[in-house]
């Protein structure tokens, strides 16, 4: 049986273990409601959770221990000298018997052919103890909870007991997502730390992370300076911040201050949506549109515009954050108190006066941190300069050359063949570790920013 | 005597600054006007930019929803298709057909004798044309031994030309068609042989090296599968989690912590979480590559934030008075939250949801991670199988050099903005039908 199949069985059961709680208890009522201490559904569910919760608890068991057991018994089959290898040898051997079991792997070596059948039994044998296993866990569990079903017996108690522990689960998940991001890449960047100092990776001015593949190529051994991955990051959200802060800002302004209602409701929206475009549309745009377009316009000023420019993935990036840089200053703007508005006003102020020298000053701290995110944004951002900006670590400020950022790095030192022994690939898990770190720093730095300016107001 | 003196200065006084505010009035109105200018015209870039670049999709989309097709009299020679008269469905498919196509051609241009001409005039036809005709064929088994005219896809070079989307002026060394060719095509659209036709390839066929081949069929299984796995995990995770939070919690460091780390987790790059999904899910757990599965795990993780804070405001929305009702008339804090509240909050939860759906189904960065890359021909048709995803696709076919790709490209683009179009329509007309001031 499949397990998918197994856990839709195991669903049917509970909704049978429902009904078989919920008749239990209005038997043992005896006809009258209030003998019971819950309502009588609350028994259904009581029922309900005994049946199903055990066994998906074994079914999780199983198949986290399944695949070790199964194939640590497969090599027990095989003659001693396969049986003497080594772990990683075994390994591609208990690969090969899985590939000819499913038949990706064409021909079966002889050799292989008893353990591949002891494995196919296995499976089979596997499974059917697995299913007989849970449903009959499943049963016990509904026999069980029947049994207890009580006239005093507190159901609902229980029952939202459970539920309350589930909620509480679902809540930390988020904590261990994060547990998870840090982990892996910490864990990653250590053994990359081992190979390559922390002091090169950080203050090396070259960047080339192409290793000889075997020990008698004659290559280039790496290099492992991320100064110029950092440069070009930065160049790059630079341009992106120069495009949206004041096209992003001008643009709340107008919004909060001039617009009509009618207007607001329409601009302000069709702003939003540029927010929602997928980045990979961004990426398409300035691939195909924005960076032929300036190479052409530096070529009539007579400059040497390179193809992928930093200039076309920062621009197209800066089109994207305006409405981070927007909404959020438009927030910020309304929440400024009328009273400080109308107190310009009766000195004689205009309302851009008014407007530059007491309400932006009063946003300011939200602003900011609408900058902040809108940055973080930017240095994160992975579509957009992997199809338009270059592969090449130039460290360079000249906006017209081609640079490479932290995300396009990671992506193609990920995207294809990984070695996880291979400082290549480690690489990226520092990079990430770094790019994580520094948007990490930006997001609690914007976020208490943005939390202390609401309290003020608030 | 002194009084009457101050009073005069004091109005003299008065009177200059009257007349420097009054001076200095059209100065400041200008500056007024000049600063209300600004804001409007950044309003407009914005708006102008997404203008243009929808426009410039679009033009590039719309010529892919057609491809040429050519009008070829093909005779099913039954000496070549089934030399040894068996009469079976063995024989159909693994019968000669790129020899049918080539007679039809040579019937079309019988002048053309030379070995190198003849093999370009065969490549005006797709190299999916011979798997075309075995489906035509295999449709039609009486056609054997007949002929028929049959409309089938040309190479995507071709297609470019008639669309007219080759520059005939360029040099011939710098086409990828020749002169002769060019007269040979031209011929064809004289004898009303070429034709553009709906791409129904697009939406039906998987990946292909092949412009002319290629669709979006399997990215988009790719897709449903993907965002299947995130609503299945996300929707009741997050909305546990943002009932917990703001119902149930107590208010103390662990909470705060909680608190803090969601919003963090909402502004982590994307990519970060393709290196979670790479070094947990398929290094840690074992879990297949390129699969569906994974994909959809590190998009739940990645879109739980967004459903938990859309769910939090929602329940927040929702007044005391309503908790306190079903409170004082004896419901347990379950119930009223499960019978009162959340049914209050779900419509602005839902909108969070779908919402952070979108976003889910427009990402890209992590999934590269996970090795949703690469090329793959077949149509998904299960969790674990390999596959991509639409955006994914769109990268992909962005990064061809065919010229055939970037109309393609920009279809697929129009077909990812209709599906996000639709869903955020969607959340936009729940917010509105279900939203409750209170």
């Amino acid at each position: 049986m499949q397990k998918s199949t197994l856990l839709l069985l195991l669903l049917l059961i509970s909704v049978y273990a429902f009904h078989v709680g919920q008749k239990r208890s209005q038997e043992i009522a005896q006809g009258k409601i209030k003998n019971l201490h819950s309502l009588p559904k609350y028994y259904g569910y009581y029922t309900a959770l005994w049946a199903f919760l055990p066994a998906l608890l074994l079914l999780f068991i199983w198949l986290g221990f399944e695949s070790p057991v199964i194939n640590h018994s497969v090599i027990e089959t095989l003659p001693e000298e396969s049986r003497s290898l080594s772990n990683d040898l075994k390994g591609l051997l208990i690969n090969d018997i899985h590939n000819s079991l499913s038949g990706s792997a064409g021909e079966t070596k002889p050799e292989l052919k008893a353990a591949v059948e002891y494995l196919r039994d296995l499976k089979i044998w596997s499974n059917w103890l697995l299913s007989f296993l849970a449903v009959s866990f499943a049963f016990m569990g509904m026999y069980f909870a029947r049994s207890r079903i009580r006239q005093g017996h507190r159901a609902r108690n229980q029952v939202e007991k459970t539920v309350m522990w589930f909620l509480l689960g679902s809540s930390l998940i988020a904590i261990l997502t994060t547990v998870g991001i840090v982990l892996s890449v910490l864990f990653e960047s250590i053994r990359f730390f081992g190979k390559i100092p922390l002091s090169e990776f950080l203050f090396g001015l070259q960047w080339s992370p192409q290793i000889a593949m075997r020990s008698d190529q004659v290559a280039s051994a790496g290099a492992f300076g991320a100064v110029p991955l950092f440069t070009g990051t930065l160049l790059i959200s630079s341009i992106a911040l120069i495009v949206a802060v004041p096209i992003g800002l001008m643009s709340a302004i107008y919004l909060a201050e001039y617009a009509s209602l009618g207007f607001r409701s329409v601009a302000k929206p069709l702003l939003e949506i540029l927010a929602g475009i997928p980045t990979v549309v961004y990426g398409f745009f300035a691939a195909l549109t924005v960076a032929p377009f300036i190479r052409g316009l530096g070529a009539d000023f007579g400059l040497d515009v390179s193809s992928e420019s930093a200039l076309a993935a920062g621009l197209v990036m800066g089109i994207m954050i305006i409405p981070f840089v927007s909404s959020l200053s438009d927030d910020f703007i309304n929440a400024v108190p009328q009273s400080l508005r109308d107190g310009a006003y009766a000195l004689g102020a205009t309302q851009s006066e008014t407007i530059r020298q007491v309400v932006i000053p009063a946003a300011l701290p939200g602003i900011v941190g609408g900058i902040l995110l809108a940055a973080s944004r930017a240095i994160g951002e992975t579509m957009i300069v992997v199809m338009a900006a270059g592969l090449a670590a130039n460290l360079t400020a000249n906006p017209l050359e081609a640079v490479t950022t932290v995300t396009t790095q990671i992506v193609t030192l990920l995207v294809g063949d990984q070695e996880f022994d291979s400082p290549k690939t480690l690489a990226a898990f520092a990079l990430g570790l770094v790019l994580f770190l520094a948007t990490l720093v930006l997001n609690i730095l914007a976020l208490h920013i943005v939390r202390k300016y609401r309290e003020q107001y608030e | 005597m002194s009084n009457q003196k101050e009073d005069s200065k004091y109005s003299n006084q008065g009177i200059r600054t009257h007349q420097l505010v009054k001076a200095g009035l059209p100065r400041r109105r200008a500056k007024e006007n000049r600063f209300k200018a600004y804001g409007l015209i950044c309003i407009v870039a914005g708006l102008g930019f997404l203008v243009i670049l929808f426009g410039n999709i679009i033009s590039h989309a719309w010529s892919a929803f057609e491809q040429t097709y050519i009008a070829l009299d093909v005779t099913f020679d039954e000496s070549i298709i089934d030399p040894e008269g068996r009469h079976d469905l063995e024989t159909l498919t693994t019968a000669d057909y790129p020899a049918l196509l080539k007679k039809s051609m040579s019937a079309l241009f019988p002048e053309v004798k030379e070995r190198q001409q003849k093999r370009s005039l065969n490549g005006i036809l797709s190299s999916g044309a011979p798997y075309e005709l075995q489906r035509f064929l295999q449709q039609h088994p009486a056609l054997l031994g007949k002929t028929e005219r049959v409309w089938l896809p040309v190479d995507d070079d071709v297609d470019m030309l008639v669309k007219s989307q080759i520059d005939r002026t360029v040099g011939e060394a710098d086409r990828r068609l020749k002169d002769f060719q060019i007269a040979w095509i031209d011929k064809l659209i004289a004898d009303g042989r070429l034709e553009k036709r709906f791409n129904k390839q697009f939406f039906a066929s998987g990946d292909s090296r092949e412009p002319e081949l290629a669709g979006i069929r399997g990215a988009l299984m790719g897709s449903l599968f993907t965002l299947l796995v995130t609503a299945v995990l996300s929707l009741p995770v997050g909305v546990a989690s943002a009932i917990y939070l703001e119902e149930f919690a107590p208010s103390n460091r662990w909470t705060d912590i909680i608190e803090v780390n969601i919003n963090n987790l909402a502004a982590v790059p994307s990519i970060v979480f393709g290196l979670l999904g790479l070094a947990v899910f398929i290094n840690f757990f074992g879990l297949p590559r390129s699969s569906p599965l994974v994909g959809g795990l590190v998009l739940t993780l990645m879109t739980l934030p967004v459903i938990i804070i859309a769910g939090r405001s929602a329940l927040k929305s929702v007044p005391p008075s309503i908790r306190e009702a079903a409170l004082g008339i004896g419901a347990s804090q379950m119930q009223t939250v499960f019978h009162h509240v959340l049914p209050l909050a779900m419509p602005g939860m839902l909108t969070g949801a779908i919402i952070g759906m979108a976003r889910a189904l427009g990402e890209s960065a992590p999934l590269l991670m996970i090795g949703m890359v690469a090329f793959i021909v077949d149509v998904p048709g299960s969790l674990t199988e390999p596959s991509t995803v639409l955006p994914v696709q769109i990268y992909l076919w962005a990064d061809s050099s065919e010229r055939g790709f970037v109309e393609r490209t920009s279809a697929a683009i129009l077909v990812l903005l209709a599906f996000l179009i639709t869903m955020n329509g969607l959340a936009i007309y729940l917010r509105k039908r279900y939203e409750r001031r209170w």
